[in-house]
């Protein structure tokens, strides 16, 4: 356990000293939003890598293909291949035509107080999803970890929350980049590291691996059975299984190209063509990232097996127990510390998005009608922010505690993304015609068509027997309205035809009119925000 | 006109500036040399990802078969995936390099450098 906290203690003073540095050198808005706009390819891709694989990737979705074998990969398949939409359709002409948020691309050619107010409401909303998986996610680990060690749940949240406040507040965009990058980097190589121990244990042949795989033995149900773990469908089963599948391809496919805290990364680098690059950055790593992930999550279910996983922290901790069994409490510790480092960089990133959006968006342009009042006011309000999402997050992790699937509850912010900032995202840089009445529609039918599939399925909605575990009973006691887990098949096509049917119901010429401004800039990077 | 005062008259006449540039053909064969790449790009990688789900949720019998050793379709489809992606990424960075070459044309024109080339 001391390893652990000796190697989480190094990154945490490594991370605090490049805050300090990074406090040093950032003055006005452009440094601490966007980092001065100097990050070069490579770092950016590091980045973007650090910012989105979260412990939801890591602990979650290990875990859940150490239990449910095959059908829990296309998690991750997701995961990587929506980097394609990023690629093709939003990072440079988001550089070329933004500033700091998600918002500015959309007030751009459409009315700019009702749509910064909606984008920062979906961007906060976004975050709050994710924002609870990682913090469960930290404080699963701490269960397991440091049971032992006189840390409780509630002093490890708050120590993580603390962490990501001074990021934040001290460092802004600069310091985030920075521990995303070596947490990027740190678990990179320890994902790499566990693979290679893992198929040394089957000699480095693959095939005796994979046929280790087919046949893992688990109780179901109180019976023994036998699974090949590779074999779809022992997630997804029907009736309604299949369809969930395509569901949850929706929001994949979609939903990162909506996510906040990704988008706000390409404002970080000099130009559009930089950002191109840094996107192709991240999918190399992401990439082998998943497909090594998908070696551990079927190596924790054959080495350690389902029913050892469940009865020793659950889910997340598919992950941490396969390290412990290849590599003893060293490799152990050093996995969660990496794991510990994982969290931190994403809750930072989350959270300077948040506040970047709620500054830049809400208070400066919806507020104050995009008048500045004293210099640095936007940053001010964005540190004021980021301090409160922290306490919040602190608190909300502390109530709920330790206890629901991180890679679920991560799925739920993509779900949001996909829905209401995608389409509308989309729609406004491509579509000539679009106006402001169909983003306030997209955005605002995405949103609660996304909550409103949520809440009606069987995530929320269901039946329980009597003998459940009250942490485990379903909030609603009845059968589901809607019957899919995943809304994406739901909430996409609603808010792309929302947004279309309130474009052609609503009357704006000055967005039309200012669409070829808004194409050539988000084309060739004319008068793009500079590096400073 | 030369380039500094035609940037000059980017800022003072506003749109009229902006609409001129939209419809030169520079920035026409640019949209068009972007089209044909990135809309077939987009689509084939939407029906090869859709195809995924598809083919596990509603053919899990065909996508159970074994291919190598135990290996199944299913596995080397997901796997395939990665491939795909990474593969239309190397090819769109050497298609916007064309885009760059067109770009900085039209940029030289309305006498603005872009940053860094």
């Amino acid at each position: 356990m001391s390893i652990s906290l000796a190697i989480f203690l190094v990154f945490v003073a490594f991370t605090l000293g490049i805050t300090y540095w990074a406090s040093k050198r950032s003055r006005g808005a452009g440094a601490y939003f966007a980092a001065g706009r100097r990050i070069t390819a490579w770092q950016n891709g590091f980045a973007v890598a650090g910012d989105f694989m979260s412990a939801a990737s890591f602990l979650g979705v290990v875990g859940l293909i150490a239990l449910q074998g095959f059908d829990a990969f296309l998690y991750s398949v997701g995961g990587f291949i929506a980097f394609i939409a990023i690629l093709l359709l939003v990072a440079e002409p988001l550089r070329n035509s933004g500033k700091y948020t998600v918002g500015d691309v959309l007030a751009y050619r459409l009315r700019p107080r009702p749509v910064r107010a909606l984008a920062a409401l979906t961007t906060l909303t976004i975050v709050l999803f994710y924002m609870v998986a990682q913090m469960v996610g930290a404080g699963a680990l701490v269960t397991l970890l440091f049971s032992g060690s006189g840390i409780s749940y509630n002093a490890a949240v708050t120590g993580v929350g603390i962490l990501m406040i001074l990021y934040v507040v001290f460092g802004g965009m600069l310091a985030t980049t920075w521990v995303q990058i070596i947490k990027a980097m740190l678990l990179s190589a320890c994902t790499l590291g566990l693979t290679l121990l893992l198929l040394g244990r089957f000699h480095f042949h693959v095939g005796e691996f994979f046929s280790a795989v087919s046949r893992i033995v688990y109780h179901r149900n109180g019976e023994l059975i036998v699974s090949d773990f590779l074999r779809p469908g022992l997630r997804y089963k029907p009736p309604y299984g299949p369809l969930d599948l395509v569901s949850l391809a929706f929001i994949f496919a979609f939903g990162t190209a909506g996510l906040p805290h990704i988008l706000v990364k390409f404002y970080t680098v000099p130009d559009g063509k930089t950002a191109r690059q840094s996107v192709v950055w991240a999918m190399v790593l992401i990439g082998s990232f998943y497909v090594m992930t998908s070696a551990l999550g079927l190596g924790a279910a054959t080495v350690v097996g389902p029913d050892y996983i469940l009865t020793h922290g659950g889910t997340n901790m598919g992950g941490p127990l396969l390290a412990q069994a290849l590599g003893g409490d060293v490799l152990l510790a050093m996995v969660s510390a990496v794991a510990f480092a994982t969290i931190l960089a994403v809750v930072a990133g989350l959270t300077i998005s948040a506040s970047t959006s709620f500054a830049h968006d809400f208070w400066m342009n919806v507020v104050h009608h995009g008048v500045e009042r004293h210099p640095d006011e936007s940053v001010l309000v964005a540190r004021i922010t980021a301090l409160a999402v922290g306490a919040v997050s602190i608190v909300a992790a502390i109530v709920l505690g330790p206890g629901s699937n991180a890679g679920i509850l991560a799925t739920f912010g993509m779900a949001t993304a996909a829905s209401a900032n995608f389409p509308v995202l989309i729609l406004s840089i491509y579509w000539r015609r679009f106006n402001t009445a169909g983003a306030v529609t997209g955005l605002s039918v995405g949103l609660l068509a996304t909550l409103f599939v949520l809440v009606a399925g069987p995530n929320f909605m269901g039946i329980d027997p009597p003998n459940t575990a009250n942490g485990m009973r379903h909030l609603i006691q009845a059968n589901p309205w809607f019957p899919l887990e995943n809304v994406g098949i739901v909430s996409v096509p609603l808010g792309f035809l929302a947004a279309w049917t309130g474009t052609l119901l609503g009357k704006d010429p000055g967005a039309e009119a200012k669409f070829n401004e808004l194409m050539v800039r988000a084309n060739t990077g004319l008068e793009a925000e500079k590096a400073t | 006109m030369n380039a500094s005062e035609e940037r000059t008259a980017l800022h003072e006449s506003g749109g009229t500036e902006w609409d001129r540039i939209a419809t030169s053909q520079q920035f026409q064969d640019l949209l068009a040399l972007k089209k044909v790449f990135i809309i077939p790009a987009f689509i084939f990688f939407c029906v090869y990802y859709f195809l995924l789900p598809v083919l596990v949720g509603f053919a899990p019998k065909l996508m159970s078969a074994r291919v190598i050793g135990t290996v199944n379709l299913a596995y080397l489809f997901a796997l395939s995936q990665f491939v795909v992606g990474w593969t239309i990424a190397w090819l769109y960075l050497k298609a916007a390099a064309k885009f760059d070459v067109l770009t900085r044309e039209i940029l030289a024109r309305v006498g603005v450098r872009q940053g860094g080339e």
